[in-house]
């Protein structure tokens, strides 16, 4: 293995299968990065939990209206046709299967398709937020994630050890090494990296991956 | 009818020890940071009111609003989706000590508990939380095949919330994305206090705009030049 794909290089794959139109939730942190690289032609509308539908960029340094941030607490900039709601309509578009995709962030992703991204244990202060809701509801539950953790081990596992957000959840995970939907209990292998062989790749996941015919090449501009 | 009151230690006078207070606001968009500070002040003055339960979002941020209340040792229990901030000592050291307590609750169970107490619905059913932790010792039932975690209305003695206009009968509107708990919790609660950053006649507000009706709120005062808290913390201010 010689390379890996970048932070926005991932986000990068995983704004090019956003449809224009689509009503998309992104997680506080990484994820937040997808809506920077959105495609030419495709305009996502993209909603905060508390309670924002198309909202924009960040606004310049000075700028800053603290009435209008979004779930992380940065501000935010509207886009025409934005609107506001209160939270418990918020959470209807999130639960009422009314959004398209949510991007989140993770800890471990398993081939069962459980997602534990919120605790990584009982030391400390827990904290929730919108995690466990937003897995629940949006027509694609997808995660964005570095392959393996800073010491290399599987982030993507038979079976999750840390506390869960969601059971059966996620159904397609991007990272810096491969792109594999979750379906039936496991891992498909849709891309790789062009440089790594599919069991170079399999090395570093903790669950046996399917193999279709087909698996293209992971490939992202330099960012 | 007029529900305006003249000032806020006024406003905030019928808070008592023990009472389960809703704070609206995600972060410092919408917190009511005055009406907070004036209950802190009738704290350092009379000592009460405290043991409050306090339902909001987060747990504070800085050394202002509802984390100088945390400081100030007004609250016994935060009911919460996210007690973390950019600065979150107050409620991490109180915590860490043993000193507060915590409900953890996801953020869309959150708001609609909220809504639910203030809709008269005792119990709903969410897919949220299934299967975690959070879930433990909740009943659970399967609809069309899926799995669903039972949740608990919620509701406060008290409201104390931040909209954009009042009129002198109580309808609001607010300001860009402040809105977020307020309008549940006004609902929610026994009384509804608001701080308003202009109070006008019935008839000014169109009813179209109108958020939150009036039948949702009790006392209202203006605070025509009100502080937003992620200014104070970058001004470094500490109320506590």
């Amino acid at each position: 293995m010689t390379s890996k794909l970048s932070n926005a290089q991932i986000a990068w794959r995983a704004a090019q299968d956003i449809e224009d139109g689509a009503y998309v939730n992104l997680g506080i942190g990484f994820p937040e990065m997808v809506a920077k690289f959105q495609p030419p032609g495709k305009q996502a509308i993209f909603h905060t939990e508390n309670g924002v539908l198309n909202f924009g960029e960040a606004p310049a340094a000075g700028e800053e209206d603290w009435d209008l941030i979004n779930a992380g607490k940065k501000a935010i900039t509207l886009r025409p046709g934005a609107a506001f709601f209160h939270h418990a309509d918020s959470f209807a578009m999130v639960r009422g299967g009314h959004l398209d995709v949510a991007i989140l962030g993770t800890y471990e992703v398993a081939e069962n398709g459980d997602l534990a991204n919120w605790s990584t244990g009982p030391k400390g202060v827990p904290a929730v937020g919108g995690a466990m809701d937003l897995v629940h509801g949006a027509k694609r539950v997808a995660v964005i994630t570095d392959h393996v953790t800073k010491d290399d081990k599987p982030k993507l596992v038979k079976r999750c050890t840390l506390p869960l957000t969601g059971v059966g959840c996620v159904t397609r995970v991007y990272t810096s090494l491969a792109v594999l939907d979750i379906e039936n209990g496991r891992f498909v292998l849709r891309e790789k990296l062009p440089t790594m062989s599919v069991a170079e790749l399999q090395a570093v996941t903790g669950a046996e991956m399917v193999l279709p015919d087909q698996i293209g090449d992971l490939v992202a501009p330099e960012l | 009818m007029d529900k305006t009151v003249p000032d806020l230690a006024t406003a905030v006078a019928g808070i008592e020890d023990g009472m389960v207070l809703m704070v609206g606001g995600f972060g410092g968009s919408g917190a009511p940071i005055e009406l907070i500070h004036a209950l802190i002040d009738r704290f350092k003055a009379t000592g009460s009111p405290k043991s409050l339960t306090v339902v909001n979002n987060n747990a504070g941020n800085g050394r202002i609003g509802i984390a100088a209340m945390i400081d100030a040792g007004m609250v016994a229990k935060m009911i919460c989706s996210f007690p973390r901030s950019a600065d979150p000592r107050a409620f991490t050291e109180k915590y860490l000590a043993g000193e507060i307590g915590l409900e953890l609750v996801p953020q869309g169970t959150l708001a609609e508990r909220i809504r639910a107490g203030g809709a008269g619905i005792p119990a709903f059913y969410t897919p949220a939380s299934y299967g975690t932790d959070v879930a433990k010792g909740k009943p659970v039932a399967e609809f069309d095949g899926k799995h669903y975690v039972q949740e608990r209305w919620l509701k406060a003695d008290v409201a104390i919330i931040k909209a954009e206009l009042a009129d002198t009968l109580g309808n609001l509107t607010y300001r860009k994305a402040a809105r977020n708990f307020s309008p549940l919790m006004a609902s929610a609660a026994a009384k509804t206090i608001v701080q308003a950053t202009k109070i006008v006649q019935p008839g000014e507000i169109d009813p179209e705009h109108v958020v939150t009706p009036g039948i949702f709120v009790d006392a209202i005062v203006e605070v025509s030049d009100p502080k937003q808290e992620e200014a104070l913390m970058r001004e470094g201010v500490a109320y506590a």
